[in-house]
């Protein structure tokens, strides 16, 4: 098992490895797409700073505290989206027959689908988050118990977002075309985060902790780090609890994948 | 026990059809049935038959790509569906119309990649490609960007890039698609000596009758899901009766040749038709021509592999 994951680990590297050199094979396009979605992301967040000239806190939160819901779902999400993000052209390489050529090959193919296409710009979008995320972490007063928190929430939000890309993008087995179904769940889901919870409805934030549990990607653990009671007054053992639905979307994404891909060996398109 | 193992297999497709706004009728497709055959160890064989046949369902089904729906499939002693990604370290894939390489890269990167990801020993990868790029003469071509290559180079460099890893089986599909005839020629001659050296065992689809004729003495071929024929390639003409054709320009106008071991077909001004069957030589008969007649050009047709498969099922 631990073999195979190492092996696995070997495989998604070179061939991202691949990726990287057949992109700096047009170095000019490569910076100049960097930079780009680097203004773009940078920008993102000047969008909130800027409102917050004109109120003093949003749902009960300062600019600090939501910079730092914003850092860290914007890590969680950047890091799932670096790694993982290919996943979602599953429809174009069943349409293309690429598929086909990467079931050939003794790699397994989720980590051929998510290696394909590496995109080593996406780390742009990485570090604004840590920006974003160190200038409003400067305001919280760390204890050896919050930064573990931290670890865990970034541990936890980039799996659980990895689950979510992966899950949804397996529509397109079914689909072959509807990497838009997709995006409403995870870039989506990373706009909605980027809130504090608290100005939406309670059913609204039951059902991201149930259902589709994205407020452990961020707000759980981030009120622990602020020492925020619960807006909600839902238990505070929610604020350590983000590996557990990680744990539950993996199983869950694989037993979907798995399903995903025996659909395609039994349908042929 | 055989390297290639099909019996009964069958795949069929559901294919959903809407008419009108709610009705859809579901109907079963059976695009392979009843399909039984064996392939030995180095055994070159050729996959034939029309468009929409079954071929390329077959082949996804050996690689695994594809589950059967009924009957008995082994490759290498594996079930290819259930075993695909270990079976894919013993075999290579050659798919004609798509390329397995990184087109923004040099054709070197790809086999780069290749090595790791199928774990080739280093001594034994350089041994390898150094062969193949000689016998391929590919040598200046490595360092080249893959979308920079034409259409038969970049054939060849599939070709290696399904070889690298020493597979036991290499499936080529459609591998002369688009080829030039030089081009052809040498992928034949390197197909050969790969079989004679190395005993891989090569199955191939394609339209083209001379790629079989240059590389199989055996010959499968498929028409609606199953094996209408199996055998010597020369069985095969002769089973389908199929005829070549000797086309004659005289220099003048003249009434229809008559000549022995071939009947003629057609007439148009100075030129004329004659067909004579295909296990027959051509010398003897252009020799008969021209000592008889005043002949201008001759030039001969071999019959198609559509035609030898029409052939085949007009009786």
């Amino acid at each position: 098992m631990a073999e195979q994951l190492g092996g696995a680990v070997t495989d998604y590297r070179s061939i991202a490895a691949m990726w990287i050199r057949a992109s700096l094979a047009y170095p000019v396009s490569f910076w100049v797409m960097t930079v780009g979605g680097g203004l773009t992301t940078a920008l993102d967040f000047v969008g909130l700073w800027l409102m917050f000239h004109t109120i003093d806190s949003l749902g009960g939160f300062t600019l600090t505290e939501i910079g730092l819901l914003y850092g860290a779902s914007g890590i969680g999400i950047g890091i799932a989206d670096l790694l993982i993000g290919s996943v979602e052209r599953i429809g174009a390489h069943v349409r293309m027959g690429t598929l086909d050529t990467m079931m050939v090959r003794p790699v397994r193919l989720l980590v051929q689908v998510c290696a394909d296409q590496f995109q080593l710009r996406r780390v742009s979008r990485i570090v604004q988050a840590l920006v974003v995320f160190a200038w409003a972490g400067w305001f919280v007063e760390w204890t050896p118990a919050r930064v573990l928190v931290a670890l865990e929430m970034v541990v936890a939000g980039s799996v659980i977002f990895f689950c979510l890309f992966v899950i949804f993008s397996c529509v397109q087995f079914w689909t072959a075309d509807a990497s838009e179904f997709a995006n409403a769940f995870t870039y989506g889901g990373n706009t909605v985060t980027q809130y504090p919870l608290s100005v939406f409805p309670r059913e609204l934030v039951k059902s991201l902790t149930f259902v589709l549990p994205l407020a452990f990607v961020n707000w759980y653990p981030c009120l622990y780090l602020l020492g925020r009671p619960d807006p909600f007054g839902l238990p505070q053992w929610l604020q350590f609890a983000a590996p557990v639905p990680a744990a539950l979307l993996v199983v869950l994404s694989a037993v979907v994948w798995r399903a995903g891909v025996r659909h395609y060996t039994s349908t042929g398109s | 026990m055989s390297l290639i193992d099909v019996k009964d297999l069958e795949r069929t497709f559901v294919v959903r059809r809407r008419n009108g706004r709610f009705a859809r009728t579901r109907t079963e497709v059976r695009a392979v049935q009843d399909l039984t055959f064996q392939v030995g160890a180095g055994e070159m064989v050729g996959y034939i038959g029309p468009n929409g046949a079954g071929k390329s369902t077959t082949i996804k089904m050996l690689t695994g790509i594809l589950v059967p729906t009924g009957g008995h499939l082994q490759v290498a002693g594996l079930e290819p569906s259930r075993r695909r990604t270990e079976l894919a370290r013993r075999i290579g894939v050659v798919f004609g119309q798509r390329t397995t390489l990184w087109w923004d890269l040099p054709l070197r990167d790809s086999f780069e990649l290749l090595q790791k990801i199928y774990r080739i020993p280093p001594d034994r990868y350089r041994t390898n490609l150094e062969e193949y790029v000689e016998l391929l003469s590919l040598g200046d071509l490595l360092d080249t960007p893959v979308r920079q290559l034409s259409l038969g180079q970049r054939m060849r460099g599939d070709i290696v890039a399904a070889l690298l890893h020493d597979p036991e089986i290499l499936y080529l599909d459609e591998p002369t698609i688009g080829l030039d005839v030089v081009s052809k020629g040498r992928l034949r001659d390197f197909l050969r000596t790969l079989n004679a050296e190395r005993g891989t065992t090569l199955l191939l689809t394609t339209h083209d009758l001379q790629d079989i004729e240059a590389l199989c003495r055996r010959v499968i071929v498929i028409d609606r899901g199953t094996a209408v024929f199996d055998g010597d390639l020369a069985d095969l003409h002769r089973h389908g009766g199929s005829m070549r054709t000797l086309v004659v320009d005289l220099v003048d106008e003249a009434a229809p040749i008559v000549v022995a071991g071939a009947v003629i077909r057609r007439v148009e001004g100075p030129r004329q038709w004659l067909s004579f069957p295909t296990d027959a030589s051509a010398a003897p008969l252009v020799a008969a021509v021209a000592a008889t007649y005043d002949v201008a050009d001759l030039s001969i047709q071999e019959p198609d592999i559509e035609d030898v498969i029409r052939e085949l099922y007009s009786r």
